[in-house]
């Protein structure tokens, strides 16, 4: 690592703060023009005017946007992300619950999915027109085509329903054997691998077959490289680029937008409190929810970049 | 005595029931006493039965017979929702899992039974002479899960903070007729409604005015005197409740540990329930009871309520300010069809009045108004309304009005009438289409009585009146209603205006919709309430685990 990756961390970082500020006002902004407040919302249909007036002005919600938004900035920078309004619980309390679990369940899929996308891409890239790639084709495209939901309840249907084998709903926080483990992460981590296997086995083929095209490939093989050895030690090293940027976007979805396979397996992650906090318009736990989000998708995304220059000399020495 | 004494114990169901029936035939003795004596020392079944007559030894038989429940055991509730925005503050329960905790860790002044009638619950008895003015007297050791004994200041606490607006209470208009609530000794609270009010013992039965303990301000401990103490709640996670050993009902609860989820999506609380990971859940759909029934380890259990979705006939422009219109929509609505093909059989006929069937008050002797096209179109002749083209509004926001719409749509081309089914988004029906054009559906939750029924929804003054009804002898037997302390009495009064609703209203009801439960083959004590699912969201206390 040289100085030119370090700068490149700096100015990244740079623009992180930059980009996290802007997506807070943005945040703010549309939340803003939802309709009804924190204040409506906790009150429900029924509501008398004269409570949802005492209401606001007990969340504070009676100051101007502007004011409340400062007042949370500030508050945010000496480390304080607020109380959520719809249960005076604080918001990082709220969030140190619930952010151990998507991290567990995004990892898991994580080393699930990764190789074995990594291994159909690169098989079906060596072996491109033969009966594996259209086979891994037909497949891939297949899961990208069927919705999480299906694919969900399906498996729900057959592995917990009929079969008995593996429990229907995930408990985060029960787990005390490795078997109980399996048992509780078996269907979310399938279904998620079934939509994320097939964008980053698509992609990793794509990026390898781009590399297999080029005439530096052509002469190794004209020397009589191995087949094997090509991919592995000539196409794969340029293709990183790409296919690190593809596992990235793929991870970021992980972590913020699996709510649908949460709702089904009543997972008690981060993308279900997200969307209770709009529902509620809890505005303190909305910012913490985007904040977290936005944090974690740029950081993958420098990963992913760092990655391609780290293993491309040519980069490397830009 | 003896078969009187037969047929309520071939009812039994739980504990609790025999409680109840035990109080009820020691009405005018000291209840206090009673359940002290029998709570503490545990008196032989002999001894009882020789103290207290048939009521003690109905209630020591019931001890004695373990049969009718068993301690133990721990299961797992998915309700159908579950968020951020879940509290353990009574006052601002907004939905079916809210109640149900609510149920669990608080008790109220009274509850209700399975029938609908309120019962004594904290309250030992409760006395008025004119409905305005009334003196509840408390139960006696009764105490929190911090070990605090109740007494009247929790009770006038828990009263009087509906009525300020910073509470955020659900029930705050409710609560604005309790013009005074004081404590005029350690057990004695005394009630003074703004304007008389006979029915306020079922008012205290909703679980918005459950008990708490003089000024709490932090809910998220429950600290109440149910029947389970909280040791988890998470919003939008779970709630873990282990039982009370120091409740004040002998015997219960039978469960060592509840835990209550929420599950949103339907087929997943299905099989959910199915798969062994949940032992109940509620709002099946009627599709689904197939596959339960299927299953030889569940049950589906159907609870008649009060929950309707009716046809809105705005009285106040044509065509319905036309009697013979409004009649003619009323007697094309196929009843029958409504049920077993839209609600799959999970729902009772209705008879164009909100008072469901079986209900406190429910006027049997009305005539059932049944399909008839034929007269129908004979109204809609002599209306000179033969061949007209009406639009009528539905939504999924009112469950089923899309179905039902296009039934009636079907039977009124039978009729002549052509109407035109216009399916608007659930997105802001209730503020924008609900009773706002001449045609509409709406839908109506179960409420605590007929009183709040029959104000809420039907009075002239009402802000809800859906069809825009007004009904002079209507609105004065409705306030004469609410004075009359004999039951009977005032029994005739709602079945007199059931008749005028039913014979003048712009409202049809075809059904009354059931509540559809899943409950796991092994537990037991598990029953109906017209107030809604999870019998009546008060399941906790009264199941037991059959292992």
């Amino acid at each position: 690592m040289n100085s030119s990756t370090l700068w490149l961390i700096g100015r990244r970082a740079g623009a992180a703060i930059v980009t996290l500020l802007i997506v807070s006002m943005v945040v703010f902004a549309i939340t803003a023009v939802l309709p009804g407040d924190a204040a409506q919302q906790a009150l429900g249909q029924f509501a008398t005017p004269e409570q949802v007036a005492a209401l606001r002005v007990k969340m504070g919600l009676d100051q101007p946007g502007v004011l409340r938004y400062l007042h949370w900035l500030t508050s945010l920078l000496s480390g304080d992300l607020g109380v959520s309004v719809s249960n005076a619980v604080p918001v990082t309390e709220l969030m140190a619950g619930r952010v151990p679990n998507t991290l567990m369940l995004a990892a898991t899929t994580a080393l699930v999915s990764v190789p074995v996308a990594l291994i159909l891409g690169i098989g079906s890239a060596m072996w491109r027109g033969g009966r594996v790639d259209g086979f891994m084709s037909f497949f891939t495209l297949m899961m990208v085509a069927v919705p999480e939901f299906l694919v969900a309840t399906l498996a729900v249907l057959i592995f917990a329903v009929n079969l008995g084998w593996l429990s229907a709903l995930s408990y985060a926080s029960e787990i005390t054997s490795p078997w109980q483990f399996m048992r509780t992460y078996a269907l979310p981590v399938m279904t998620l691998c079934c939509v994320i296997v097939a964008q980053m086995a698509r992609m990793t083929r794509a990026a390898v077959i781009d590399q297999l095209d080029s005439p530096y490939v052509e002469m190794a093989r004209l020397k009589g490289v191995s087949a094997v050895r090509v991919v592995l030690r000539h196409a794969l090293p340029n293709a990183i680029g790409p296919i690190a940027n593809a596992i990235a976007l793929s991870l970021s979805y992980l972590l913020g937008g699996v709510v649908i396979v949460e709702t089904i397996f009543n997972y008690p992650g981060i993308a279900s409190l997200m969307v209770d906090a709009v529902t509620n318009r809890d505005m303190a736990l909305v910012q913490a929810c985007t904040m977290l989000f936005c944090t974690a998708y740029l950081m993958l995304v420098l990963i992913a970049d760092l990655c391609a220059i780290l293993s491309n000399p040519r980069l490397r020495n830009q | 005595m003896t078969d009187n004494k037969n047929s309520i114990d071939s009812q039994l169901i739980t504990g609790t029931e025999s409680l109840r029936v035990f109080e009820g035939l020691n009405r005018g003795m000291s209840r206090r006493h009673a359940l002290q004596m029998l709570g503490l020392a545990g008196v032989a079944a002999a001894g009882a039965g020789s103290l207290f007559g048939a009521a003690g030894k109905l209630f020591a038989d019931e001890q004695a017979n373990p049969g009718k429940g068993k301690p133990g055991g721990r299961i797992r509730v998915a309700g159908i929702s579950s968020s951020t925005a879940d509290t353990l503050d009574p006052a601002k329960g907004s939905s079916s899992t809210d109640y149900v905790r609510h149920y669990m860790f608080y008790n109220g002044l009274t509850r209700f039974d399975s029938h609908m009638v309120p019962q004594l619950e904290l309250a030992e008895r409760i006395d008025t002479t004119d409905a305005t003015l009334w003196v509840v007297t408390l139960r006696k050791e009764v105490t929190f899960h911090n070990g605090k004994g109740l007494t009247a200041a929790d009770v006038v606490y828990s009263l009087m903070r509906h009525k300020d607006p910073i509470t955020g209470s659900k029930v705050m208009s409710l609560a604005e007729q309790f013009a005074e609530v004081k404590a005029t000794g350690t057990h004695e609270v005394q009630i003074r409604l703004s304007g008389p009010n006979a029915e306020l013992p079922s008012i205290l039965a909703v679980s918005h005015l459950l008990i708490v303990p003089e000024g709490t301000s932090d809910f998220n401990q429950g600290i109440g005197t149910g029947p389970y103490k909280v040791k988890e709640f998470k919003p939008g996670v779970r709630s873990i409740g282990v039982r009370n050993t120091g409740y004040w009902k002998p015997g219960l609860p039978y469960l060592d540990e509840i835990e209550f989820i929420g599950i949103g999506d339907e087929p997943s609380r299905v099989n959910a329930l199915l798969s062994g990971d949940v032992q109940i859940i509620n709002e099946v759909n009627p599709r689904s009871t197939t596959r339960i029934k299927d299953s030889s380890g569940h049950r589906v259990v159907d609870s008649p309520s009060g929950n309707y979705t009716d046809l809105i006939i705005r009285q106040d422009q044509m065509p319905g300010q036309s009697a013979e219109f409004t009649e003619a929509l009323k007697l094309l609505l196929d009843r029958e069809q409504v049920k077993s093909a839209i609600f799959r059989g999970f729902a009772r006929v209705g008879n164009d009045h909100p008072i469901a069937p079986g209900a406190r008050f429910y006027n049997a002797d009305l005539p059932q108004r049944v399909y008839d096209p034929e007269k129908a179109r004979f109204l809609l002749k002599k209306a000179g309304m033969e061949s007209i083209s009406m639009p009528l509004m539905c939504s999924p926001a009112a469950t089923g009005s899309v179905d039902v719409a296009v039934l009636l749509q079907q039977s009124a081309k039978e009729a002549g009438l052509k109407l035109n089914v216009n399916r608007l988004p659930s997105d802001g029906y209730w503020s924008n289409h609900w009773a706002k054009h001449p045609l509409s559906f709406g839908n109506i939750n179960p409420r605590p009585n007929a009183d709040m029924l029959f104000s809420q929804f039907f009075q002239s003054s009402a802000p809800w009146n859906e069809s825009g009804w007004k009904n002079p002898q209507f609105d004065q037997l409705l306030v004469q209603a609410r004075g009359e302390t004999d039951e009977v009495k005032r029994g005739k009064m709602y079945a007199d205006m059931q008749t005028l609703v039913h014979d003048h209203s712009g409202i049809g009801i075809p059904v009354f919709i059931s509540n559809i439960d899943g409950v796991d083959q092994r537990v037991k004590g598990y029953g109906t309430n017209p107030l809604g699912g999870f019998m009546g969201y008060m399941f906790a206390e009264q199941v037991w685990l059959d292992a």
